[in-house]
């Protein structure tokens, strides 16, 4: 003798379960027009596989599986598809959703399928397979596909396996009826399902003590086969799969969580069975036993159906009376939902068309005042607090309700039946749980747009900052061009202030000045177009890659379909048109000087000079650059990091955040780096103008003056305060743009750290002006 | 052809919110037969006419407010006060103090919080309280027991002449109740005291005993169609055994009185069954009710025998409509498939 438990709760209303026991089940027969939808289960619809017009036949896939959580749909009888399309289904919703409807040509012809002899020696994962495709889905309601459940977690074993045939609704007998019937099917599905899960325990079937016939069934059919038939006092929702697990072994499913993370595998006797045809016999799942009942009917009674067939077709059998019948009921009366079309067909899930009279099922009275008489805390089976969980509705009190543990509501009825105020409890809890689903969801959607957004932004900026180092970098290198181009010329009143500035610059370049010197010497009258020439093809060059990049840009705008294609469009027939007008001018030119486009090849003793030293710095120049370059990139580097780290460490301090310490040894190392990197680029310069000198003893005067004032150049540069200057502007600029970003989002949050943010804000723009203002002197 | 679009559950159970007043009022019979046949036709004048007034009330509340009269009306918790509030009333009340307490308990306790289901006090309570406060020697005046004295019963008609003209005719049959004899009591044993008086009874006071019996049977009735819990009743009248049995005393002449003489004595029966089970105003959950019950208890018995009033079931309970919030805030029970403190089992 199994030991039960008892639930907390529970109701007991008319049963109404003998007016339907009286006859066997019958065939309901062949329908003359299937309609399957294609989600008849949890999980992802399945997806069409026949075309309108073609002949299938029965037990034939018409839909296949998408995803793991899916299963497919099978024709039921033999004969052609004629539509796939939407048709009303049964849902809560009434609404209508994808079907295929088959009219059947009355022969009943199977698909070739075969069962398996002895299904012990198979895998359990191609057993489970052969259930997947059998497209099985839980039969007593929710319709949950039977594989994934049986496929369990390697980390949880099975302790005992559950097969539920309760049945606590009210008028449904449809399990009632199948467990008196075929008990030997039960037996041997519930003998396969033990082969699959593997139960460490037991197996237990459970059914109330309100269906004595199928207990002894049961008993006899399961004689010797270890499995043991459990019965316990009939209370309305013993058959909720929290319920029974509760009832037959004590423990209670956590929150949230799955049977199986108790050890446990519960399974409804019809699945039992339809598993058991699958693996013995190959059929799929094609029809189920459905129980036809209320009084509008004149017989009523259980139907072996197939799936597909609607519901007026058992109704008309049944000698059904519509004008008798008010509202037409899916499933049972405490969980049924109603159907306003009698052409819904019955799905996997289908177990009672309840067509009760007006008298029978009274619609309900209006709702009066909750008189907090506790009727409803003392029916829930889940130990709720209904009554709080009504006010807190009405409220629209969302937090509360997941606080009282709305989530754990089974939807059952049980304190909407007891409700002496006929308050619809459990819609008030439906809508409430849609509503905190939704509200949910909307935040989910609006933190990742939110994080969307500041990743954009910050992309913006990090291009802008981008753009605009370009920008300047370009500015600079053209002033420095147009300087060298003035050199010689005469400049124009535009570019007097421009000129006069670079004119410091240009005349503290003495190398730059010796190689003018001797290019002058050397150009004597082609002085002044020597430049010009050099500017045109420069021109062309310039306007050349501008087309290059804008017809890239035209061509990624294409490809993206943006909106901007007609504006690079233009961009590019503009920049085509000033190419050309730049080589037009080029070709003029040389046309007009060919002696220029035909420099002298014979040279002249100060050319081969200029070329020697030109040479020499260029070898020079560029190993020397080179590593210098890389170092001095390495000190920026270095700085940067520096000054980012500097950054953060205030932050973590202004946060009080227990990162200061972390921040504190990263702000010493990234120093220490620095100074290396300030010393290597201190010695290498030591080095450099040591080699500098020494190369100049061999040299001749020209040589020797160009040597040297090459070497004051580069010191220059490296010295030069005014690059020093910019870079300081530039990072000043850069951490005043992304401390901005920083106060806006800390304003958007309202976070405390947004006055600190403002505060060194102030602080950098002040630095920012100084350094700008230093530099304008400089310049 | 159209079908009924309604949502789960279609079937509904048989307990209505009327049917569970109606039930009130007939568990009340048998209280109203002792407290009739011990103090004669007092009572049931009471109710009378705290019946009409409440109906008049309530109609006039529900006029005012725009509610239908016939759909409120119908749910008989105006009658259930009337009842509630003329039992707990002395008999031979006057027809003004009636008016006056009904029309409190409707309009004050009850509409001005927004009527059935919301009020935090129980309103034929705060009917009887505020009577008690503004006319306490009307209110602590008690028809003398059938048997305490020599003399004929009044007749339906003194009864009737005490409520709406004056109560000259019964104004000698009045005497101090058994509590207040007992709360007076500072040199006697209990047992003297028993014996000096012809107030007391078997095990309480004369009459009263029986009417405290007459109220524990209609309780018991309403337990057993289960209208209510047994939790909060069965708290409050274990929590006052306890608390007499403690300060009994052996019936010395400081002796608080025996727990059967509390136990029936006053409105124990009444208070247990038919106030402090008022859904409305008290604890929800199965442990509130059980403190709820449990606290009325000890505070009935502390007003008693150290309070100044010489009832106390009134003020205990309301004392404790302030605190059943409270209690079910902290008194929630545990989830199926969640831990005690809120976690996973």
């Amino acid at each position: 003798m199994i030991n039960v438990w008892d639930i907390h709760g529970g109701i007991h209303p008319t049963e109404n379960k003998q007016q339907s026991t009286q006859q066997p089940i019958t065939a309901a027969g062949i329908a003359d027009e299937l309609v399957f939808p294609l989600s008849q289960h949890i999980g992802a619809p399945a997806s069409p596989v026949v075309t309108v017009g073609e002949r299938v036949l029965k037990g034939q896939v018409i839909a296949k599986a998408k995803g793991f959580v899916s299963v497919p749909v099978h024709a039921s009888s033999s004969g052609k598809v004629i539509a796939i399309e939407s048709r009303p289904i049964a849902h809560p919703s009434g609404m209508s959703a994808p079907c295929i409807v088959i009219k059947t040509d009355g022969k009943d012809q199977w698909v070739e399928h075969q069962g398996l002899r002895d299904y012990t020696t198979i895998e359990k994962s191609e057993l489970l397979e052969r259930i997947r495709n059998a497209g099985i889905a839980g039969m007593g309601g929710a319709g949950f596909p039977s594989a994934v459940k049986l496929a369990g977690r390697d980390d949880k074993p099975i302790k005992t396996l559950i097969i539920n045939g309760t049945e606590c609704e009210p008028y449904i007998t449809a399990d009632d009826m199948l467990m008196r019937e075929r008990a030997d099917q039960i037996i041997a599905g519930a003998k396969i399902l033990r082969h699959i899960v593997n139960p460490t325990n037991n197996v237990l079937i459970g059914v109330e003590d309100n269906k004595p016939e199928s207990i002894a069934a049961l008993e006899k059919a399961a004689e010797g086969s270890g499995i043991t038939i459990v019965s316990f006092p009939t209370k309305y929702p013993s058959g909720g799969e929290k319920q029974l697990i509760q009832i037959l072994t004590g423990k209670e499913v956590p929150s949230g969580g799955l049977p199986a993370d108790i050890g446990i595998v519960c399974q409804n006797v019809g699945t039992t069975v339809a598993i058991y045809k699958a693996i013995t016999f190959g059929e799929p799942l094609i029809s189920r036993i459905t129980t036809v009942t209320g009084f509008a009917c004149k017989e009523q009674r259980n139907f072996e159906v197939l799936l597909g067939t609607p519901v007026h077709f058992l109704l008309t059998q049944c000698g059904f009376r519509p004008q008798k019948c008010e509202r037409l009921i899916m499933g049972g009366p405490m969980m049924g939902y109603t159907i306003n079309n009698t052409d819904t067909p019955l799905v996997k899930a289908s177990n009672c068309v309840l067509a009760p009279t007006t008298k029978e099922l009274p619609p309900p009275p209006p709702a009066q005042a909750c008189i907090r008489c506790g009727l409803c805390a003392e029916a829930c089976p889940a130990s709720l607090l209904p009554q709080q969980l009504y006010w807190f509705s009405r409220a629209k009190e969302y937090e509360k309700l997941e606080d009282h543990n709305l989530i754990d509501c089974i939807e059952c009825g049980a304190c909407s039946f007891a409700c002496p105020s006929n308050i619809p409890l459990v819609q008030y809890y439906r809508a409430s749980k849609a509503e905190i689903r939704q509200n949910k969801l909307d935040q989910e959607k609006a933190d990742s747009s939110k994080i969307r957004f500041e990743a954009r932004q910050e992309r913006l900026a990090r291009e802008e900052a981008e753009k605009e180092t370009k920008r300047k970098a370009r500015q600079q290198a053209a002033k420095a061009k147009a300087a060298a181009a003035a050199a010689g010329n005469t400049p124009d009143a535009v570019q007097e202030a421009v000129d006069r500035a670079k004119a410091k610059k240009v005349s503290a370049d003495p190398a730059q000045a010796a190689i003018e010197r001797a290019m002058a010497k050397r150009s004597g009258s082609n002085d002044n177009q020597a430049p010009s020439l050099e500017s045109l093809e420069k021109a062309v060059a310039a306007v050349q890659k501008r087309l290059a990049s804008s017809s890239e840009k035209l061509q990624q705008a294409r490809a993206d379909g943006a909106d901007t294609v007609a504006a690079f469009e233009t961009a590019v027939e503009k920049t085509q048109q000033k190419l050309t007008d730049a080589q037009a001018k080029l070709e003029q030119y040389q046309a007009d000087n060919p002696i220029a486009t035909t420099p002298p090849p014979s040279a002249d003793p100060a050319q081969a000079a200029i070329e020697r030293a030109m040479a020499k710095r260029a070898s020079s120049g560029t190993a020397e650059t080179v590593s210098l370059e890389s170092l001095e990139k390495a000190l920026a580097a270095a700085e940067k990091r520096l000054s980012s780290s500097k950054q953060k460490l205030v932050e973590a301090k202004s946060e009080a955040s227990d990162k200061v310490e972390a921040f504190k040894t990263a702000v010493q190392k990234t120093q220490q780096k620095r100074d290396d990197a300030q010393k290597k680029v201190d010695a290498f310069k030591a080095e450099h103008s040591v080699t500098n000198n020494s190369s100049a003893v061999t040299g001749d005067a020209a040589q020797d003056a160009i040597a040297r004032a090459l070497a004051k150049r580069d010191a220059q540069s490296v010295m030069s305060p005014t690059e020093k200057l910019q870079q300081t502007v530039d990072s000043l600029q850069k951490r005043l743009a992304k401390s901005r970003e920083k106060l806006a989002t800390a304003q958007a949050n309202n976070d405390d750290s947004a006055t600190i943010l403002a505060d060194s804000i102030e602080k950098m723009e002040s630095k920012l002006a100084n350094a700008q203002q230093q530099l304008a002197e400089t310049q | 052809m159209a079908f009924l679009k309604v949502t789960s559950p279609h079937a509904h159970g048989p307990m209505q919110t009327s049917t569970v007043m109606q039930l009130v009022i007939l568990a009340t019979l048998p209280g109203i037969a002792a407290l009739t046949w011990f103090f004669g036709w007092g009572t049931i004048v009471n109710i009378a006419w705290a019946a009409i007034a409440a109906l008049g009330f309530e109609a006039l509340a529900l006029k005012v407010r725009k509610r239908p009269l016939q759909f409120y009306l119908g749910d008989y918790s105006a009658l259930v006060t009337a009842f509630l509030l003329g039992i707990a009333l002395p008999p031979y009340a006057p027809y003004w103090m009636i008016l006056v307490g009904v029309g409190s308990a409707i309009l004050l306790a009850k509409h001005l919080y927004g009527g059935m289901g919301y009020n935090p006090f129980n309103p034929a309570m705060i009917g009887y309280v505020i009577l008690l406060i503004s006319f306490p020697v009307e209110m602590t005046t008690w028809a003398a027991p059938r048997g305490s004295f020599e003399g004929a019963m009044p007749s339906i008609a003194d009864a009737i002449t005490a409520c709406f003209i004056g109560r000259d005719a019964i104004d000698g049959v009045t005497m101090a109740t058994p509590l207040d004899l007992l709360k007076q009591n500072n040199s006697l044993l209990i047992k003297d005291l028993w014996a000096g008086n012809s107030q007391f009874g078997h095990w309480g006071g004369l009459g009263w005993e029986w009417v405290n019996i007459g109220f524990l049977i209609g309780g018991l009735f309403l337990l057993a169609r289960r209208v209510f819990s047994w939790h909060a009743p069965i708290s409050m009248l274990i929590a006052l055994t306890l608390m007499s049995a403690l300060f009994y005393d052996s019936g010395s002449s400081a002796s608080g009185g025996s727990p059967l003489f509390h136990l029936l004595s006053g409105a124990t029966m009444f208070g247990a069954f038919f106030i402090v089970t008022d859904p409305v105003t008290s604890a929800v959950s199965v442990k509130g009710r059980i403190i709820y019950g449990a606290i009325i208890g000890i505070l009935i018995y502390l007003i008693r025998v150290w309070g100044n009033y010489p009832d106390a079931v009134a003020f205990a309970v309301l004392l404790m409509n302030f605190a059943a919030p409270l209690l079910d805030y902290y008194t929630q029970p545990r989830t199926y498939g969640h831990k005690k403190n809120g976690g996973q089992p």
